[in-house]
């Protein structure tokens, strides 16, 4: 079930974005970041915990996520540490993403050749 | 009037091709729905073969992903469902290590340091600028509520 959860809620929320980027004519670069604003704006009622908790990986995979885990982390750390804290886990969650986007694109533009 | 610059995007609207907006957003839905689907899927594995809680399934996932899209994007296949899917394939967290990829390869001949490392970020800072400049001004603002109360 959750399969089909998560299909439609990803879906869904592209389905979001590409009207951005059609009736709005947002460049795809001010979608993203409007996405990562959004995202971490919906963790203030945990509204974005519920929905993870639906739809898994259908919340968890679009961008969206990115600003609701900055978020997550940073508050975590925040209640431990106070204001300063915020800075100490802001990037928490997010390091396996940022760790292996940075990895994995160095390597591949160390072996491939670009196209076209 | 048709050359009146005050009137040029009301003229300029007739020759403008129509954006298939049903079309567009159906395609969107379908892949951007798939590749979380494909998440789903990997994070169901990492659950049960690796015993993730559902809340730490997640970061291996997003990675998981990242790695795939990299080397989609390494071998060209990438761009080519991007022109097809449009925001299907730029909302995904695959759309980030796309743009991390395909900008540092864009400018490979430049050299190592000064071409990939330089331009790595050149498309993907704003996400990151973006997502702290955002999370640290809504988590200071409430940490500030919740000391008030």
């Amino acid at each position: 079930m959750i399969f089909i959860y998560a299909f439609l809620v990803g879906g869904g929320i592209c389905v979001v974005g590409q009207l951005l980027m059609d009736v709005f004519k947002l460049t795809p670069a001010h979608v993203v970041a409007s996405f990562v604003v959004l995202g971490a704006a919906l963790d203030v009622f945990g509204i974005y915990d519920h929905l993870i908790e639906f739809a898994g990986a259908g919340a968890t995979v679009p961008i969206t996520s990115f600003g609701h885990s900055l978020l997550h982390g940073a508050m975590a750390e925040g209640h431990e540490h106070g204001y300063l804290g915020i800075a100490m886990g802001i990037f928490k969650l997010t390091s396996a993403g940022i760790t292996s986007a940075i990895l994995f694109g160095f390597i591949v533009a160390l072996i491939f050749k670009p196209k076209g | 009037m048709l050359n009146d610059p005050k009137n040029y995007k009301e003229n300029v609207k007739a020759y403008q091709p129509k954006v298939p907006y049903f079309m567009n957003c159906f395609k969107a839905f379908l892949v951007g729905g798939f590749i979380c689907l494909i998440g789903q899927g990997v994070q169901t594995f990492y659950m049960h073969v690796f015993h993730f809680s559902k809340q730490a399934a997640g970061n291996p996932t997003v990675a998981t992903l990242i790695l795939a899209s990299a080397l989609l994007t390494g071998f060209g296949i990438y761009d080519k469902i991007a022109n097809f899917a449009g925001a299907g394939t730029i909302v995904p967290v695959t759309g980030f290590a796309n743009s991390i990829t395909s900008s540092a390869l864009e400018h490979k001949n430049e050299g190592i340091v000064l071409g990939i490392a330089t331009n790595l970020f050149q498309l993907a800072g704003e996400v990151i600028v973006f997502g702290v400049v955002s999370a640290a001004v809504l988590g200071i603002i409430r940490l500030f509520i919740e000391h008030l109360f």
